[in-house]
């Protein structure tokens, strides 16, 4: 499908992206700009404790409060079967979501929703949370996973019974996988060096800047209307329908525009409430959260906590490698435990591989997707046993990964046998960087990592409307989180021929494009992009089919050629070239509006891999980290857009980045988040940041008609391994854990200190 | 609960509102005048998303009580581009893709004007410590430090 | 013959470990009856599981018409989603 063109007027190009004015002008509308008249405010109770059970609960008196006009409880939703869905890359048991939505038997987690207040203020709706009373029978909690497994825990869910595996009693663990390839106790009978280490990362929130929003209107007939900040309307649609009895077809979901979402906006929280809360009132509810919310009561990622054995011959080839995995879910099951142990190790081509993964509820939120979900946690770990095993091996670090590459033909340890893939690239290219040979200061030091994401395809409908001027509309059903109509635009703009200025991208709400599965997986520019470039070819054709009518010739004898319907051989007769907007302006005559259309379900994504290096100095007196320079290489496959694809390695390098040295969820010892704002849950800010500087590697994947893969997820993965190999090669101190805030790492420099001073 | 009467000037026109005590200066502009386009993205003064200028100074609206507003000045992201001409910090954060979702956009143009009103020639470290008081989670910050330097050093009349 | 590859968990639950095998069959389709007439359950959970299939390297979310070639590598996975 690929290669037919490798010269492009607009693909490639730095444009202006469509939705660009608006958003520097405060004129766009995210999820919180929208208002309807009559419109009432909707506030949710939070539970205090982080594990109880619900004996009663009394809201007469904030139905009394003047200005209150409803009041929903878990009363208002039906309970549900337990019955999985694809949610982001989980997979959701309805059972489970009403529950996460608004508790019933038990509050699960500090912040957990019980009940919900609409009232013609703000103010008096938070009045009226006062006076919901809650009878509480708090229980013992418990939030670290490896406490979580062991015998006598507390058990968040007395009916879990885990899958693959049995168990003799009641347990937190939700699920074992088991991943194997080769015969690991083959592989490490051959291995001449074998290490053996345990890893550990803090549960971490995807802080996305705009809290979740959500306004819902229901009428008398029961037509609900939601406007909010989404990944993907499409299932907010589903997920509301189901929650509140209602059917598909009687929702209609507008998708604001998003601001940040990175995965955690791809489940639902407020829809459901805002919807059952307008359907009880009469009235629109709007619903935002605070900032302490979205930290309490919305998705964080996984902590984790993992072993690895790793072997390997003293000339460098990694025989094998065995580890256990394990990752809290949160409340209920779900964590990203199957693509954590299918990433750990996928940039290596290693014959024995053994992983095991333990999906374990605790008492937090559940989690939500975050970019390239799992895989960070389980590549920190790994990336660090390969730093050490090169030191070990005396190999530069860069040179052992490149030793054992996966490439074209090689067997994933999590089953397919890879195709064109260009993670070789990423590292040759890293290791012919300036960065890399660069000289280094004291208490300076480099660190290298390589990451993996597997990239998705999915459902994808899209619509290029030929428009009578000669200009398009291309409709499609994707969130724009990141510049996404910009390169939906370019590549319409290619297939059609004219200016991208001409090209209007808008992103249709449920009831005016046909479905698309959500923004995630990295997929909008591959996946909808490619049903953009099926669906401005359909547009073609029938352009071209008109031209012949026009010409009255054959519609095989027309073809399509820089915007213009021109003959396809002399044969077919000497007519001057046709226009897009010749056509359109004629196509009244000719059969009528001009509408291509595709619909499909995406396959065939090309996975993503990328090195980055990272140069950072130490404060040997405070443990403080600085970044000083910082360089990520990526396959991206094809840059449609090369502004926005760097953007997004910067943007995803940065993450990590934080995630690696100061970000993670602190609890007291009752089990509240005790830092639930951006001051006490420090996100990197622009002073803690050198340049990131990108290089944008192309191994085209022959599945997508312009080679993209899909860029967004795989940035994330190497920065946690890069930051602490860098740290290692700065202090000699090996970090375990994360986040290596300046007092971990202070006490790790001092007990490393202590044997010298002991001297 | 009586409201508050606050005469007070917005974008160069005069604008009459009334308001609660208890309501922020963000409160107002968003839910009572339209001006939706300073964000809340913490109402603690942690993420800049709702900055404005304040009688010249750069302040988090959600941190100026709306009756503070009174007699003042008040000058937001709405104000910024002259009639249909972008303002050049605008114009290149468009050019530079130094925004990705948008939602810290508004405020990180407002802040990074009152730095170059205040610093027409900042060094790179001195932009990155101005805007540190704006949390960007999608760029990196990478293409806003050079969209905002570029700014400044096309101002000043250098080719950048 | 396609080449069938199944994951450790799967393997363990409807196999009794066998987790690489032959099996002919033109389509996903029809390898799904395939796979349930020989390993019952299996081609249930294949079908209704959140499984993605790799065609030859290639991940397919909702895998059910695609044609196999007759040395095709299929395997078998947990469902792929993202952030």
């Amino acid at each position: 499908m690929t290669g037919e063109k490798t010269e492009f007027k607009w693909v490639g190009t730095r444009a202006i992206r469509p939705d660009g004015h608006d958003k520097v002008t405060g004129r766009a509308k995210f999820g919180s700009d929208f208002a309807l008249p009559g419109m009432l405010q909707g506030r949710v109770l939070r539970s205090p404790h982080a594990h109880a059970r619900i004996r009663s609960i009394d809201t007469s008196a904030a139905e009394a409060l003047p200005g209150v006009k409803g009041v929903i409880t878990s009363a208002d939703f039906a309970d549900q079967p337990a019955e999985l869905a694809a949610a982001g890359e989980a997979l959701v048991n309805y059972r489970d979501m009403v529950r996460n939505v608004m508790a019933r038997e038990k509050v699960l987690y500090d912040g957990h929703a019980v009940a919900a207040v609409a009232a013609t203020s703000a103010e008096i709706a938070e009045a009226a949370l006062e006076l919901i009373s809650v009878d509480y029978e708090v229980l013992d909690h418990v939030i670290d996973v490896d406490l979580a497994m062991e015998p006598g825990a507390p058990i968040l869910d007395e009916e879990l019974e885990p899958a693959g595996m049995e168990a003799s009693g009641p347990t937190n663990i939700a699920k074992r996988v088991d991943f194997d390839l080769g015969d690991v106790e083959e592989g490490f009978a051959k291995a001449e060096v074998v290490l053996e280490r345990s890893y550990t990362t803090a549960a971490v929130h995807q802080g996305y800047i705009e809290p979740h929003a959500a306004v819902a209107s229901v009428s008398e007939d029961g037509q609900a209307q939601i406007w909010c900040c989404t990944q993907g309307q499409f299932m907010v649609r589903a997920y509301t329908a189901r929650l509140c009895g209602m059917e598909t077809s009687q929702i209609r979901v507008t998708p604001s525009e998003i601001g940040g979402g990175f995965g955690g906006k791809t489940v639902v929280y407020l829809e459901p409430l805002a919807t059952a809360l307008s359907r009880k009132t009469g009235r629109p509810v709007k619903m935002i959260m605070s900032r302490e919310e979205v930290f309490r009561a919305s998705g964080p990622t996984s902590a984790g906590s993992m072993t690895y054995r790793i072997g390997a011959t003293r000339n460098g080839v990694i025989t094998a490698f065995e580890g256990t995995i394990r990752l809290e879910a949160g409340a209920f099951p779900g964590s990203p435990v199957q693509p954590a142990c299918m990433c750990a190790v996928a940039p290596y081509d290693i014959k024995n591989v053994r992983l095991t993964g333990y999906d374990v509820v605790v008492n937090r939120p559940k989690v939500a997707a975050y970019r390239a979900p799992g895989a960070p946690i389980s590549a920190f770990g790994a990336e660090s046993i390969i730093d050490e095993l090169a030191k070990e091996l005396g190999f530069d670090p860069l040179q052992l990964r490149l030793k054992n590459a996966a490439k074209q033909g090689t067997k994933a340890a999590y089953g397919p046998t890879f195709r064109r893939i260009g993670y070789e690239e990423t590292v040759e290219q890293a290791i012919a960087s300036e960065h890399y040979s660069a000289p280094l200061g004291p208490n300076q030091g480099r660190g290298v990592a390589s990451g993996f994401w597997f990239n998705i395809g999915g459902e994808s409908a899209a619509t290029v409307n030929i428009n009578e001027d000669g200009t398009a509309v291309v409709v499609s059903g994707n969130p724009d989180i990141g510049g996404s109509r910009a390169s939906l635009a370019l590549m319409a703009a290619e297939e059609l021929g004219i200016d991208y200025t001409k090209v209007r991208p808008i992103i249709g709400d449920t009831s005016s494009v046909g479905y698309n599965f959500l923004t995630g997986g990295s997929r909008v520019t591959f996946a909808t992009g490619l049903a953009v470039v099926e669906a401005a070819r359909d547009a073609v054709r029938q352009m071209c089919e008109r031209a012949a009518k026009i010409w009255e010739v054959e519609s095989d004898g027309v073809i399509w050629r820089d915007g213009h319907a021109v003959p396809a051989s002399s044969n077919v007769g000497d007519f001057e070239p046709l226009s897009l907007a010749d056509i359109a302006a004629q196509s009244p005559k000719t059969g009528g509006p001009i509408c291509g259309h595709n619909a499909q379900n995406v396959q065939g994504a090309g996975p993503g891999f990328a090195t980055h290096i990272c140069d950072v100095e130490v404060d040997p007196e405070t443990g403080r980290v600085t970044i000083l320079r910082y360089t990520a290489v990526q396959d991206v496959g094809r840059a449609i857009h090369p502004s926005y694809v760097e953007g997004q390695i910067q943007g995803g390098a940065v993450q990590g980045i934080g995630w690696a040295l100061n970000e993670e969820y602190i609890y007291n010892e009752r089990g509240q988040l005790e830092n639930p704002g951006f001051l006490d849950y420090r996100i990197p800010v622009a002073s803690d940041l050198p340049m990131i500087e990108t290089v944008v590697v192309e191994v085209p994947n022959d599945r997508h008609p312009y080679g993209v893969r899909g860029v967004g997820e795989v940035p994330i993965v190497p920065p946690m391994a890069a930051v602490a190999n860098a740290i290692e090669n700065a202090t000699g101190v090996r970090m375990e854990h994360l986040p290596m805030s300046p007092p971990r790492l202070l006490a790790a420099l001092d007990a490393a200190r202590l044997p010298e001073a002991a001297e | 609960m009586a409201k508050h009467h606050v005469t007070t000037t917005i974008n160069g026109e005069p604008v009459e509102f009334l308001c609660s005590t208890r309501q922020t200066l963000l409160d107002v502009l968003r839910d009572e005048l339209n001006l939706t386009g300073s964000k809340e993205g913490c109402a603690s003064g942690d993420c800049g998303a709702c900055s404005v200028m304040l009688d010249g100074r750069l302040v988090c609206s959600c941190l100026v009580l709306g009756a503070e507003a009174e007699g003042k000045s008040v000058e937001t992201i709405e104000g910024m581009a002259e009639g249909d001409r972008l303002h050049p910090l605008q114009q290149n954060f468009l050019e530079d893709a130094a925004l990705q979702c948008g939602i810290c956009t508004p405020g990180f143009l407002v802040a990074a004007k009152a730095l170059l009103e205040r610093n027409p020639d900042p060094t790179e470290t001195e932009v990155r410590y101005w805007l540190a008081g704006n949390l960007c989670r999608c760029t990196g910050y990478d293409k806003i430090i050079r969209a905002v330097m570029r700014t400044a050093a096309e101002v000043r009349g250098e080719a950048s | 013959m396609a080449r069938i590859l199944l994951t450790d968990s799967l393997s363990k639950q409807f196999t009794g470990g066998v987790a690489d095998f032959e099996v002919a069959a033109p389509s996903v389709r029809a390898l799904i009856r395939e796979l349930e007439e020989r390993y019952p359950g299996l081609g249930a959970q294949v079908r209704d599981g959140f499984i993605s299939v790799a065609i030859d390297g290639d991940i397919h979310q909702d895998a059910f018409l695609e044609e196999l070639a007759e040395n095709s590598e299929v395997a078998f996975l947990p469902a792929i989603r993202g952030g």
